[in-house]
């Protein structure tokens, strides 16, 4: 049976596609159900559905400016779609505030673009500070989980550094573990492989994977990077032009004839992402001005 | 008809400021409570914006002292009134100078200090992680810092009027040599302390308020940006420093007009 | 910094605040002055007041034995009628005066007892009868105009 590409991925049967688009299904964490986003009269993302399960490691893809970031931020609560329902463990997190908000943001994990690591705390206390603000567990339980933690990102022995001390690779990987140091059942990594070199991308990539099959959640990846992501990832999702291009395994995507899809896979310099930036009034305007031709 | 349409439009822009910013200490004054449930992070900021200011404080307290006490001597001398000299010192310092000027080194100090860690953890998007990890940023950072300035002010200013007036004593006294028992008993004959010390007290607390809050203001709500940063510094000291003798004026006006 | 140290330093900055504050309060200014004993007021009624403000000390043989309380005017008598809270451990004549002195040339004004000799003393709610008004510098200049422009006169 050919796979269904009608906004959900699924490789097997019809009633597995029938349980797909239920979003009370307790396996979907996130669900977009026909989101469209945007900031004032700027769409970003139309029309756009997906969901994401427990136990699957999700790459969203796209361009610089598709949208991704934007993506993640509807996911956490920070933007509000303007049409369509985004649901977060089987809740709708739009227009929910307060108490509500917080409860669900509780179960999440963000490792942010740039870390985000609170500059005034070291390494210990950044990994602690989820765990300090919700949690009431004694010191010792405290200091245990969080050099746990920071074990499974190879960073114990760093634990007493400053901020100052440690390189760009290694503050992503203290940001990972304080983003999932309470063990949350959906974390989202927003551009974990940029601006690492060769060995931290794949450090990084393998510690994503591990950290998903061992804590059983979702994983967001929003990316793009091709090669990593393709190695660790269950689901693709490409978003591009305000919409989604493409969805399904690394390998579906591998072998899609799609121009938009093959030029950010092959890397093309030209295609449906024109290389050229397009003519506007506004630049005529200027190349007069400077007296040359357009 | 440019010129009207610009003052309009200059006033309306100061009108949508000034509503937001009570609309920011209204978000700050819902949020107070976290004082009661984690003392130690405003026990903290009194640390950073108080203990750090306090050099500054303590010496230009002393300086001011050192120059009131000189001036005034000069003043005095010439109607033969040297002996008040303690008693000018004391209540310019207590009623004036003590909250102005001690207003005006914080907002430099400690404002400027304030709105650049908050711009710059606005920048590094900070503020953004620990929304999503469901600690509201208004109460972990902000109100701690509002605190610490309220409190902080008040005893930054008892301090530089105390320097001051044993700045003008040394002047006075040791190297001048007007008579010490003059110079306290005069000083201590015309400071009373609810119309002038409680009213220094009060004009500094009022200070604080508004300082902290300007350079709480424009960290918020500055651009995540090195040249966002560097303008909402720029504008927590001017702003910060005008309202401080705006208020003064009409604090001076409310307390000391008999 | 541990979390100890920073409540030292802390502990230490408000320290550092309540003395500024006392300081001020006590060497500066004239809270030593406030005496926290039992006070009874007494009445007393004057043409003119001059300067007298309240909180203004009231002495006796140059010592402070209580302070102005109260200033009020008395629309029938047309008078300034001044309470006084006078230290309960001094107990004066019911026939002391009252005068109203200034400290040195141009300085505050303040209110001087002169014990009387009655056997009887005053007690709360007692008017101080024989009061002596302030001494106004504008009467008593132009009464020295007047008085050395009749000399002149009568000297012609």
């Amino acid at each position: 049976m050919a796979p269904q590409y009608n906004g959900v991925m699924n490789f097997s049967s019809p009633a597995a596609a029938e349980r797909e688009s239920d979003p009370s299904d307790p396996n979907v964490l996130l669900s977009f159900d026909r989101v469209t986003l945007g900031y004032g009269d700027f769409v970003v993302l139309a029309d756009l559905s997906l969901q994401i399960k427990a136990g699957e490691v999700v790459a969203l893809m796209g361009g610089s400016g598709s949208g991704k970031t934007t993506l993640m931020r509807a996911a956490t609560g920070q933007l509000s779609p303007q049409a369509g329902v985004v649901s977060v463990f089987g809740q709708s997190i739009v227009g929910l505030g307060g108490a509500g908000l917080q409860s669900l943001r509780q179960r999440m994990g963000v490792l942010f673009q740039h870390g985000a690591l609170f500059t005034d705390l070291n390494v210990f206390e950044n990994v602690a500070f989820p765990l300090r603000e919700h949690t009431t567990l004694s010191e010792a339980e405290l200091t245990h989980k969080v050099l746990e933690t920071l074990d499974a990102v190879g960073l114990k022995a760093a634990a007493h550094l400053k901020l100052s001390a440690i390189s760009g690779g290694m503050a992503r990987r203290v940001a990972l573990a304080r983003a999932v140091v309470r063990e949350p059942e959906l974390v989202f990594y927003d551009e974990p492989f940029a601006g690492l070199d060769p060995i931290s991308m794949g450090v990084t990539a393998r510690l994503i994977r591990r950290l998903s099959d061992r804590l059983g959640c979702a994983s967001v990846l929003i990316t793009h990077d091709v090669a990593e992501s393709f190695a660790i990832a269950d689901t693709v999702y490409l978003v591009g032009q305000g919409e989604l291009k493409a969805h399904g395994s690394p390998a579906t995507l591998g072998e899609s004839n799609d121009p938009y899809v093959r030029q950010f896979l092959d890397g093309a310099p030209d295609g449906p992402v024109a290389f050229d930036y397009p003519v506007t009034p506004d630049f005529e305007r200027w190349a007069a001005y400077k007296g040359v031709g357009p | 008809m440019n010129a009207l349409a610009a003052v309009g439009r200059f006033t309306l822009e100061k009108l949508v400021v000034l509503g937001q910013l009570a609309r920011f200490f209204g978000m700050l004054v819902t949020r107070l409570g976290i004082v009661v449930k984690r003392p130690r992070l405003v026990i903290q900021q009194v640390h950073f914006i108080g203990n750090y200011s306090l050099l500054i404080i303590l010496v230009s307290g002393l300086f001011v002292g050192f120059v009131l006490g000189l001036q005034g001597y000069y003043t005095l001398n010439r109607y033969g009134s040297e002996e008040a000299l303690g008693l000018l010192v004391a209540l310019s310092l207590v009623r004036e100078l003590g909250p102005v000027v001690t207003a005006l080194l914080f907002a430099g100090r400690a404002g400027t200090s304030l709105t650049a860690e908050i711009g710059l953890m606005k920048a590094g998007e900070q503020l953004s992680a620990m929304e999503v990890m469901a600690v509201d940023p208004i109460r972990r950072v902000l109100v701690p810092r509002f605190l610490g300035g309220i409190i902080a002010m008040p005893i930054l200013a008892a301090v530089f009027s105390m320097m001051g007036i044993l700045g003008g004593w040394f002047v006075g006294v040791i190297l001048i040599g007007i008579d010490t028992g003059a110079f306290w008993s005069q000083m201590q004959n015309g400071v009373d302390v609810f119309n002038d010390v409680l009213n220094g007290v009060i004009k500094s607390v009022v200070f604080g308020v508004a300082v902290t809050l300007i350079a709480l203001f424009e960290g918020w709500h500055c651009r995540p940006t090195p040249e966002g940063v560097s303008r909402a510094t720029t504008r927590t000291v001017v702003a910060g420093s005008l309202v401080v003798l705006g208020l003064d004026f009409v604090l001076t006006a409310i307390m000391f007009s008999h | 910094m541990s979390n100890q140290k920073v409540d030292v330093w802390v502990g230490l900055f408000v320290m550092l605040g309540i003395v500024a504050l006392l300081f001020l309060a006590l060497r500066a200014g004239n809270l030593s002055s406030f005496s926290l004993a039992d006070t009874y007021a007494v009445q007393a009624r004057f043409d003119n007041i001059g300067g007298l403000k309240v909180r203004a000390p009231v002495k006796s043989a140059g010592v402070v034995v209580g302070r102005v309380a109260d200033i009020r005017f008395d629309d029938q008598t047309y008078k300034a009628v001044v309470t006084v809270n006078l230290e309960r451990n001094f107990e004066f004549p019911a026939d002391t005066s009252a005068s109203i002195l200034t400290s040195g040339l141009l300085g505050e004004q303040f209110i001087g007892l002169d014990a009387g000799g009655e056997d009887r003393m005053l007690v709360a709610g007692d008017d101080i009868t024989l009061t002596q008004s302030a001494i106004i510098l504008e009467q008593l200049i132009s009464q020295f105009l007047y008085g050395s422009a009749e000399r002149e006169g009568a000297v012609d």
